[in-house]
């Protein structure tokens, strides 16, 4: 899988209020959620923000609460992937069980600028910069998380797996 | 082996586990809230189960935007109603008897010692306390394990905290996790189990010990935990629904990082906008004027947290520039506040009290702040609009902090008023 999209910079510790304010989780619609993606990080954000681009932050992405709506707003507003020097573990979690892509890369966040554009190799996990000419390293994605990934996210998995103990 | 690797092996079927290592868990506790219980709803129907894995350990608290807050809570609060009533659910509790989900599981003894248990809430960590391994989890995890009554965990490394000597007047749990966040970050404890010992831990009692390990989140900690003693199994005794097992750590476990406090320094502490990591003592911080202040939460919203602020706010009026909430935590432990005269305590202050909801430490309901205004809360996060509006602060304290706050209109301390 090679994604390819434009990079948004965030800083250090953006949290899950930030990502998606509690004020709008009196709904878990992705449509409505998306509209106000990373509107604490930035008001203007969702406006700005196109199907494709990528979130490039520095270290403990996704800190705070467990909210899956985090990684459901993200990935509904069309951002393909999240780039991060390092992750918060529930987020990390809830990013690969709804099936949004997630690359940790200190490589990646020390090099890449708002407005690059970045194209990422998946399965070596080597991230380009197009802009830049540059390349950085992202950590491997665990074997387990690549089966979830590969076999459509956790709730696909947990499916078959009761299927296959109810042949049994 | 560390409690934690013990605990995680013992409910993998498992003799051993080591750090790193994936492996998958029997849990006995899922746990979801009127905010993730709708998502976790609607996968468990996608994952095509016909009934959940076992009805009387799926546990579904409206405690967020409850009592319901608008159409859409509404509309929340009444599928876990509706999901309760169609898979036989033991544990649903509906406004009038729920309460805030971490401060409601220990008091009903509901989580005990040994157990492994899961929710989707990122405070699902408090149960350390009583010596269970828990941690916070998104929605499809919920609904997985609602299904098959399992989980998959990375086995985490475990990071040791020993507390010693004794706390001065006025410091409690929140002032040590708040001490510890400081030094450490928010993200000083990320993927780890954080277990909390020493001769200080071993002489606070069981709200203090909830009150730290609720917030081993806040240090990005996978979990906290405290191994059980005598005081938590009086706490557990005469609640417990089920039996229990009491795990240690071995002297030769492996810690991948130690460190010591020595608590007899630690100060009122306070964690200012907008990081829990933020923490300064809260002499420093006497020239903050506050309109609002919050006592309540799943952090600091027990009895004794009550009790607290009202010795220090007894006889005295809130300012007059200052909206003062308290919100005890259960129906429980609103019942034995009001018996106990608190009510009459913080009514006679002129502050309210509220019936148990999380309401304002998410900026729910039930005291929202507005632009420019600033509150002294005695709940877990001071994020960038946490309480309201994006321009609005919040600042983290203990309970008798917050309630001379609260009197003096300003960040202060317990001592500036006498107390």
């Amino acid at each position: 899988m090679v994604i390819k999209g434009r990079a948004w910079r965030f800083g250090a510790d953006i949290d899950t209020d930030s990502i998606i304010p509690a004020r709008y989780l009196n709904t878990s619609d992705p449509q409505e959620l998306a509209r106000h993606v990373m509107e604490d990080a930035d008001p203007e954000f969702p406006k700005k923000v196109r199907p494709g681009d990528i979130i490039v932050a520095d270290k403990n992405f996704g800190c705070g609460s467990s909210r899956e709506h985090a990684p459901i707003a993200i990935k509904a507003a069309g951002i393909q992937a999240v780039v991060a020097r390092s992750f918060a573990r529930i987020f990390y979690r809830n990013a690969f069980n709804i099936g949004l892509p997630i690359f940790e890369s200190a490589e990646g966040a020390d090099g890449i600028r708002e407005g690059d554009i970045i194209e990422i190799d998946a399965d070596s996990g080597v991230i380009r910069n197009l802009t830049r000419g540059e390349e950085y390293r992202a950590e491997p994605i665990p074997p387990f998380m690549q089966e979830l990934i590969e076999t459509g996210g956790l709730i696909e998995w947990t499916r078959r797996r009761i299927q296959a103990a109810g042949r049994q | 082996m560390t409690i934690t690797e013990k605990i995680l092996a013992e409910h993998a079927g498992r003799r051993e586990v080591a750090p790193g290592e994936l492996i998958n868990a029997r849990v006995d506790v899922v746990l979801a809230n009127d905010i993730t219980a709708p998502i976790a709803i609607k996968e468990f129907a996608r994952i095509g189960a016909e009934r959940v894995f076992d009805p009387d350990r799926v546990v579904l608290i409206p405690d967020h935007f409850a009592p319901q807050k608008d159409i859409k809570a509404a509309e929340q609060c009444k599928m876990l109603k509706e999901f309760s009533k169609a898979h036989h659910l033991g544990h649903y509790f509906e406004v009038g008897r729920m309460g805030i989900e971490h401060a409601l599981l220990p008091e009903q003894g509901l989580v005990v010692p040994g157990d492994l248990v899961i929710g989707a809430d990122s405070h699902t960590c408090t149960y350390g306390a009583l010596g269970a391994f828990s941690t916070g989890v998104g929605s499809t995890d919920v609904a997985a394990a609602m299904a098959t009554g399992e989980c998959w965990f990375r086995v985490p490394e475990s990071m040791r905290f020993i507390y010693y000597g004794t706390l001065r007047r006025w410091v409690g749990g929140k002032d040590l996790i708040l001490h510890t966040i400081g030094d450490i970050g928010v993200d000083g404890a990320l993927y780890r189990a954080m277990e909390f010992e020493g001769e200080t831990i071993r002489s606070l009692p069981m709200h203090g010990r909830l009150t730290i390990c609720n917030m081993a989140i806040e240090a990005g900690g996978k979990s906290g935990i405290i191994v059980p003693d005598a005081v938590t199994e009086a706490y557990v005794k005469g609640r417990a629904r089920r039996g229990y097992r009491l795990y240690s750590s071995d002297p030769d476990a492996v810690y991948v990082d130690t460190r010591e406090y020595d608590c007899s320094r630690i100060e009122p502490l306070v964690a200012c906008p907008h990081l829990p990591s933020n923490v300064r003592p809260a002499r420093e911080l006497t020239h903050v004027s506050i309109d609002q202040v919050v006592i309540g939460s799943c952090t600091n919203g027990r009895l004794q947290d009550l009790r607290d602020a009202a010795e220090v706010i007894r006889g005295r009026k809130v300012h007059p520039d200052v909206r003062m909430i308290v919100i005890p935590a259960t129906q429980q432990i609103y019942r034995e506040a009001m018996k106990e005269g608190l009510f009459e305590v913080f009514i006679d202050a002129e502050a309210v009290v509220s019936t148990p909801t999380c309401g304002p430490c998410l900026g729910g309901h039930m005291g929202i702040l507005a632009k420019g205004e600033r509150a002294v809360a005695t709940t877990n996060r001071n994020f960038v609009g946490r309480m309201g509006h994006p321009d609005s602060e919040v600042y983290l304290s203990n309970p008798a902090v917050a309630a001379a706050s609260a009197v003096l209109g300003r960040i202060g301390l317990p001592e500036e008023i006498g107390r």
